[in-house]
């Protein structure tokens, strides 16, 4: 018998004994309305910025280049292949395709990375990425130090509910809430290890 | 006292292997470290921090209760289903390119891991946090095997540099403050600055750096998983400094090792976990990093993905219908964080690699309790039975009924915590404390009792077996539980 019909055996045989049986649908009280309306992006911002991440808000995509321009002055600048030109404008950059995907060591040698964003969560101040248009792969958004990240106001939902109900559990899904830190030290938390040092969250509308 | 004793008998299920018991038995280990000054500061200035910020954080959901309530019925409908969802796991994952594998037990699981690093060639790899590696002695297995494992976690870090043992399940060096550290860092890391400082900013960059190289040339990584998801194959890893997305995405091959008790139904039970864990481990809203992958993303990530599944004595926890419940366990450390013999003693009492509470209830369950010898039978003893573990933990736990479980089943094989007939009336009062109706009353007319003669010496029977070896002294007018709770409302901190 292999390792795997075993253990499928001794869990058959060890819950078989029980008296009661399966508990039955579960039930669920918490939180989990639909957005109906806009989301609370004044409640996103604010606790994007609680966990020590800058959040900028323009009215429209024009103001992007500018602003993205300033964020990254006197940086190296990698984008995904397909980040429109609108969000960047004139700016040098590096452009990772699918063609020629940057190794690890040349990520290594570039300091920043524009992305757009699949979704902001308010509850919590979380940007999620899924590697949708815009995104990149994961690597492109985790070796450079620091990220400028895209979103419209439109993406924001209010809860973690919200947020699991849109997101499409075949893609490759990272939740960022700020920037890396740990709480390993005397359970004081210390802002940036390994991931990006420095993120900034820009929301459009 | 009619319910078997599963855990004494063969049932022919596996035992589980690895780092699950100590040397020592509970009281003898504990009294050590109760003479450990710097540790018990250590200790009470990490957890007392940390209770406070997770009090804040459960406060701000108006909905905390109705999600513990939905954390618990997923997770006991999940085991009520098992096998079935780790049958549509191995399908979704293999379908999406991941190969999956089954372990016995640790002996097992480290044999399958050791082969899979073989065949990439490597003989180094990187490794994200998983207390299902440290359960099974991955590290020191692949050592043996000339396999370097790096651990990437900085905890994991100051642990394995100073060749330490983990003491807490979330924060594994919380029993070292900054200037133990700054030295492990200066003698043990390899280009550590011989002038480094003790600011855990400046301790934390020191370990970015060291790491840095070994992420970016890393072939091959080994992790945790924090949750699955059966209906799409979906793995998740909850984790902080960013270490988990670099292992996660940067090496060729990546193995992942679970115990089969971490499966959920669907995906959209993640939407309740990923609620309940950040705010009850970190004591925050949400964790900086979340990584949720399914097989293999060509062009993105690993493209090699192996998903390990781990009995390892679990079978044996869910054979035991109150026990099982230990198997919910998200492994937050709220339990550890409140409760006030772990605040004392540190997680080296334990023996085992999960300390506190819910260690105290499955460790002795995974290794089973072999007769009264085994320092495994005193950690049922190793609490108060104050309840604070309960309040606090995010899947409702009920700890100390399994404590009292447990504390009959090892009396019956043959355990002697206490001198005399005390075992005796453990046992009976085992029969009063599981049924919560029964023990209220117990107390309640003890503590009335007390209050009419001072000097109150006997619990009313069963209890009095008890009583006869030792004098109680006289009940206070509230419970020690009651006290406790009101101490961490009043101040959220330590004494
Ligand atoms: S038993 Fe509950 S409180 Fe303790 S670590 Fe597990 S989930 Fe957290």
């Amino acid at each position: 018998m292999s390792s795997r019909d075993r253990i499928l055996a001794d869990v058959r045989r060890a819950i078989g004994g029980s008296a009661r049986s399966a508990p039955g649908p579960v039930e669920r009280t918490y939180h989990r309305e639909n957005l109906v309306a806009r989301a609370d992006v004044d409640r996103f911002a604010e606790a994007v910025a609680e966990y020590r991440a800058t959040v900028h808000r323009v009215d429209t995509d024009a103001d992007l280049p500018a602003l993205v321009a300033g964020l990254c002055a006197g940086e190296s600048v990698v984008v995904p292949d397909d980040l429109p030109d609108s969000v960047i404008g004139t700016l040098d950059v590096h452009r990772d395709t699918a063609a020629r995907p940057l190794s690890v060591t040349e990520l290594d040698g570039i300091t920043a990375v524009v992305t757009f964003g699949r979704l902001g969560i308010a509850a919590t101040g979380t940007v999620v990425l899924d590697a949708g248009p815009g995104q990149g792969r994961r690597a492109l958004t985790l070796v450079p130090d620091h990220h400028v990240c895209v979103l419209r106001a439109d993406q924001v939902v209010d809860t973690v509910p919200q947020a699991i109900a849109a997101l499409d559990p075949v893609r490759p899904i990272t939740l960022i809430s700020g920037p890396s830190a740990t709480s390993d030290i005397e359970l004081d938390r210390v802002e940036g290890v390994h991931g990006p040092r420095r993120l900034d969250v820009v929301i459009v509308g | 006292m009619t319910r078997p004793m599963t855990r004494t008998v063969d049932l022919g299920m596996p035992t589980a292997t690895g780092f699950l018991r100590g040397e020592q038995k509970f009281p003898a280990a504990a009294a050590d470290r109760l003479t450990d000054a710097q540790l018990r500061r250590n200790l009470a200035h990490a957890t007392g921090t940390i209770r406070t910020k997770r009090l804040r954080a459960v406060a701000e959901l108006d909905d905390w209760e109705e999600l513990r309530l939905a954390g618990s019925a997923i997770k006991t409908d999940a085991m009520a289903r098992l096998p079935e969802l780790l049958e549509q796991l191995e399908a979704t994952v293999t379908a999406r390119g991941g190969v999956v594998h089954w372990a016995r037990d640790g002996v097992e699981a480290n044999r399958i891991i050791t082969d899979l690093i073989r065949a990439t060639g490597a003989d180094e790899v990187v490794k994200v946090k998983s207390m299902a590696t440290q359960e099974i002695g991955l590290n020191e297995h692949l050592e043996t095997e000339g396999i370097r494992a790096i651990e990437t976690d900085l905890a994991e870090l100051i642990v394995q540099l100073g060749n330490d043992r983990p003491s807490h399940i979330l924060v594994p060096a919380i029993h070292r403050n900054r200037t133990e550290i700054r030295d492990i860092f200066r003698t043990a890391m390899p280009g550590a600055p011989a002038d480094l400082g003790d600011e855990p900013r400046e301790l934390a960059m020191a370990a970015r750096s060291y790491l840095r190289e070994r992420f970016l040339t890393a072939r091959v990584a080994v992790s945790g998983a924090n949750f699955a998801a059966a209906d799409t194959g979906t793995l998740a890893v909850v984790e902080s400094e960013g270490n988990g997305r670099m292992c996660l995405t940067l090496p060729r091959t990546l193995i992942t090792v679970m115990g089969i008790e971490k499966v959920l139904p669907s995906f959209t039970d993640l939407e309740v976990f990923l609620q309940l864990l950040p705010r009850s481990s970190t004591a925050e809203r949400m964790n900086p990093y979340t990584s949720l992958w399914t097989g293999v993303t060509p062009g993105d990530g690993p493209q090699e993905f192996h998903l390990v599944l781990l009995d390892n004595g679990r079978t044996r926890v869910l054979a035991d219908e109150v026990g099982r419940a230990a198997l919910h366990c998200i492994r937050c450390s709220a339990c550890l964080n409140v409760c006030p013999v772990y605040e004392r003693v540190g997680g080296h009492a334990y023996g085992s690699v999960y300390p506190g509470p819910i260690g105290a209830i499955l460790s002795p369950q995974l290794t089973g309790i072999t007769g009264p010898d085994d320092p495994n039978a005193s950690l049922p003893y190793a609490s108060t039975l104050c309840g604070a573990c309960f309040d606090a933990c995010p899947v409702r736990i009920d700890i100390p009924s399994i404590l009292v479980e447990l504390r009959a089943d090892a009396v019956e094989a043959g355990h002697r915590p206490l001198p005399g007939g005390q075992d005796v009336a453990m046992a009976a009062a085992a029969w009063a404390m599981t049924d919560g109706r029964r023990w209220g009353r117990l107390i309640a007319l003890g503590r009335l009792l007390s209050w009419r003669r001072t000097g109150f010496r006997r619990l009313p029977w069963p209890a009095s077996i008890w009583t006869r070896h030792r004098d109680l002294p006289p009940l206070p007018a509230r419970t020690f539980r009651q006290q406790w709770r009101d101490r961490l409302r009043r101040t959220g901190s330590g004494s």
